[in-house]
């Protein structure tokens, strides 16, 4: 199955029956999944008239309390950011996939991991912050679909699948979920009074900037809940590790080949990969600070992540960068080669 | 063992079809394995690839920088991906396209006239799968069994005629000496 | 006593923030009123702009969701598509529904969504202090239009009934005014039509409202509904110009 596909498939088992698109590439498959699989379902495809519109019919489903969705790839994501402040305003749940190609502007098709700012830091207008999913497998494509789901409905907040293009087309073997999702209650969806409660109000306006700053304030008290308890990543040969790499997505499946080899070669070598980008895994990268010598920061950017890894690592050892952009690959030999240096470089 | 094969060639000579035929027969096979095709920066010059890595353990990297296994369907393939395969490693030609020979002397090398021979056969456009017979005889990765199946698989239903052509195809590079 | 006059269930006891002579109370009113009469206040969801009427989620009883500017159509798409039985309706500006919202407003339009907008078009930006409208008039003057709207360099006004009238899509398209009693009956008839298309599952209904707008456009209300009326109506013909239905059963 096609990453793009295990998203879409995911999603419809995670009890998703709301999409809403506008075609970009590299992640028209979601949208085509969805618009053959939801008619037979019950559930809701429409290609919206622009990423604008789309954003706001999810913004429209999740204020009615059901599960939603959208993709789209990072000009798109660009355009959809005014609907997820809001959505992040009001307190809503969505699920937004993100199949990056590279830019800025029109950019490229080809994969990229340059949106990582805009990803983790809100993105649009205003003090927010997504629940961030970075899958490196198919089957991570699916499984973490599923919990940005979760995640956004048990802490009311947008949540984001940030894939690349090499993750969407990619084919490996998954498993999928054939569980019922659980479905948590959502008591302030606007569903009609039913003349039984005082009507509902989604909103994210708040002109008494004492009142908007209480609300921030509580919001970030979620958002450290959502630090101290979602903190995902996989961490992988660090006991002994002295080189530690930092990669995320297809660039960790590179880095982890590359850690094999430096091993073969002498090197300690070993790859902290983190699942969610925010809430970002600082700890373990604190941790090893103070145990190797250095860090690479592999990336499909200019270097965005280093900034996170430079600052959880309090700057206690060196962070080099190891990186291709604009749709370019690091390939194993440059991440190879990075590894041999950071070692070399100390000794 | 992990085995990572690149098939490369123009747009519509198959290559996507064949890789996806690997991919689904070392499933069959319960190999762990990837498919990624050529939506990537490696799609130019001519060529359109795509890589499959077929392993008994998760799959690392599903990029491949030198395959061990290549097929070649054309010359701007063969031209770009000629130097990448690992010394040791396989490379399989379609002779009825390209007009020179291998310059490696450290790889094993099959020529086969694929597309001349998918006319003679009568299953025109169907040289990719000539090759993946030939693969599946030379190189032992993955075994003759299961090919009904596997095509079954990706074969929809409703292009029935087109299995029986691909069954062809394949038996014809099988046995193609 | 006999109760002759009395507030709509469908409104709540919240002070409205309108200037004095502002027509949005008695379109409110209006709304809430067909709400009452079609007994829906417990399954009707409205959603608010961006505009004078940001507030309107305070107003309205019943479950109510702000939205960004000029995406009203596409949330309440959302809103409709999740729960088909609810009732759910627009409440939009002139800038937002006509300017920043037309794609949004011309899609739901041509989807015949099943849902109501209700449009209050005063030709001016009343929230931000009175800037140039889609709708404002050639030649008015308006803080960002200090010499009068020069056709030549902004255009002209967009007649939003007359352009969606054009398109297959739609169930009902009107434009009515409530500058006096007439109008206002009319208009009440019209925003009740609109919302039983939506109950019927016949789809989009937009019912324009010309209005005033007093304190931007500089005069007392008493003139301002004479603007109306001189100005705004000629260039604005009130009307259906778009009954599917009805066409349908040959009215």
């Amino acid at each position: 199955m096609k990453g793009n596909e295990a998203i879409a498939e995911a999603a419809i088992r995670a009890g998703c029956r709301h999409y809403f698109g506008y075609p970009i590439t590299p992640q028209t498959e979601v949208a085509a999944y969805m618009s053959k699989r939801m008619p037979k379902i019950g559930g809701t495809f429409l290609q919206a008239e622009s990423e604008v519109a789309a954003i706001n019919m999810v913004y429209g489903v999740s204020a009615a309390g059901k599960r939603v969705m959208t993709s789209s790839s990072s000009p798109g994501v660009s355009l959809k950011q005014e609907g997820i402040s809001y959505l992040a305003g009001s307190d809503l749940p969505a699920l937004i996939v993100n199949v990056q190609r590279g830019g800025p502007g029109l950019g490229g098709i080809q994969p990229s991991q340059s949106d990582y700012f805009q990803a983790t830091k809100g993105g649009g207008h205003g003090d927010y912050h997504l629940i961030v999913l970075a899958p490196a497998s198919v089957q991570e494509m699916a499984d973490l679909t599923g919990l940005a789901f979760d995640l956004a409905d048990k802490y009311r907040m947008p949540s984001m699948l940030l894939a690349d293009g090499t993750m969407g087309q990619m084919m490996e073997p998954v498993e999928l979920p054939d569980k019922e999702p659980e479905m948590i209650e959502k008591p302030w969806a606007l569903t009609g009074t039913q003349m039984k409660r005082e009507h509902n109000i989604v909103n994210s306006l708040y002109l008494d900037p004492e009142e908007l700053e209480r609300i921030n304030f509580e919001r970030y008290e979620r958002y450290k809940k959502v630090a101290e308890n979602e903190t995902r990543y996989e961490s992988y040969m660090m006991d002994d590790a002295e080189i530690c790499i930092v990669a995320f997505g297809i660039a960790a499946r590179v880095s982890k080949n590359a850690v094999n080899a430096a091993r073969q070669k002498g090197v300690k070598a070993g790859l902290i990969r983190p699942i969610t980008l925010w809430p970002f895994p600082e700890k373990p990268i604190a941790e090893a600070a103070d145990k190797v010598k250095a860090f690479i920061s592999v990336e499909l950017s200019m270097g965005q992540m280093i900034e996170d890894v430079k600052l959880a690592s309090s700057c206690k050892k060196p962070v080099y960068l190891c990186n291709r952009t604009g749709g370019m690959i690091p390939s194993f030999d440059q991440v190879l080669d990075a590894i041999m240096n950071a070692a070399g470089g100390d000794k | 063992m992990t085995t990572e094969i690149l098939i490369a060639g123009f747009g519509g000579q198959g290559v996507l079809f064949a890789g996806k035929f690997l991919a689904y027969k070392g499933l069959l096979e319960g190999r762990q394995l990837s498919w990624l095709p050529s939506y990537g920066p490696e799609m130019r010059g001519g060529t359109a690839s795509c890589s499959m890595v077929l392993s008994d353990e998760p799959v690392g990297s599903p990029i491949i920088a030198n395959p061990d296994i290549l097929i070649a369907m054309n010359l701007p393939s063969m031209d770009r991906y000629e130097p990448t395969v690992k010394p040791g490693g396989v490379m399989l030609a379609d002779s009825s396209l390209i007009d020179r020979k291998a310059e490696r002397t450290d790889i094993k090398v099959f020529y086969v006239p694929a597309t001349k021979l998918a006319q003679e056969i009568g299953t025109p456009g169907l040289a990719n799968m000539i090759m993946t017979g030939k693969l599946i005889k030379e190189c032992g990765v993955i075994s003759y069994d299961s090919v009904e199946e596997t095509l079954h698989k990706i074969i929809p239903a409703s292009k029935a005629a087109m299995f029986e052509k691909n069954l062809k195809a394949i038996e014809c590079g099988y046995n193609y000496e | 006593m006999a109760v002759i006059f009395s507030k709509p269930k469908s409104l709540t006891d919240a002070p409205m923030h309108y200037c004095p002579g502002c027509t949005h109370g008695i379109i409110h009113r209006l709304v809430a009123q067909a709400i009452d009469d079609l007994g829906i206040e417990g399954r009707t969801v409205g959603v608010a702009p961006v505009g004078c009427a940001v507030f309107a989620y305070n107003y309205f009883a019943c479950d109510m969701v702000e939205a960004a500017h000029g995406r009203a159509p596409a949330v309440a798409t959302g809103l409709k598509r999740a729960n088909p039985d609810n009732i759910v309706f627009t409440y939009q500006g002139d800038g937002d529904l006509a300017s920043i919202g037309t794609a949004e407003t011309v899609h739901s339009a041509t989807r015949n969504e099943n849902i109501t907008i209700i449009f209050v078009n005063n030709a001016i930006y009343g929230m931000t202090g009175g800037q140039m409208a889609p709708t404002s008039l050639p030649g008015q003057v308006t803080q960002t239009s200090p010499y009068g709207r020069d056709t030549n360099t902004v255009g002209f006004p967009v007649r939003v009934c007359e352009m969606l009238a054009t398109l297959d899509g739609p169930e009902y398209v009107a434009r009515v005014a409530v500058n006096n009693v007439k109008n206002v009956n009319q208009a009440r008839r019209a925003i009740k039509k609109a919302f039983e298309n939506q109950i019927n599952g016949k789809g989009f209904s937009l019912i324009e409202v010309v209005s005033s707008c007093p304190t931007n456009w500089g005069m007392s209300p008493q003139d301002a509904l004479k603007w109306v009326d001189e100005k705004m109506i000629p260039y604005y013909p009130l009307g259906v110009f778009k009954d599917r239905s009805a066409a349908k059963e040959g009215k």
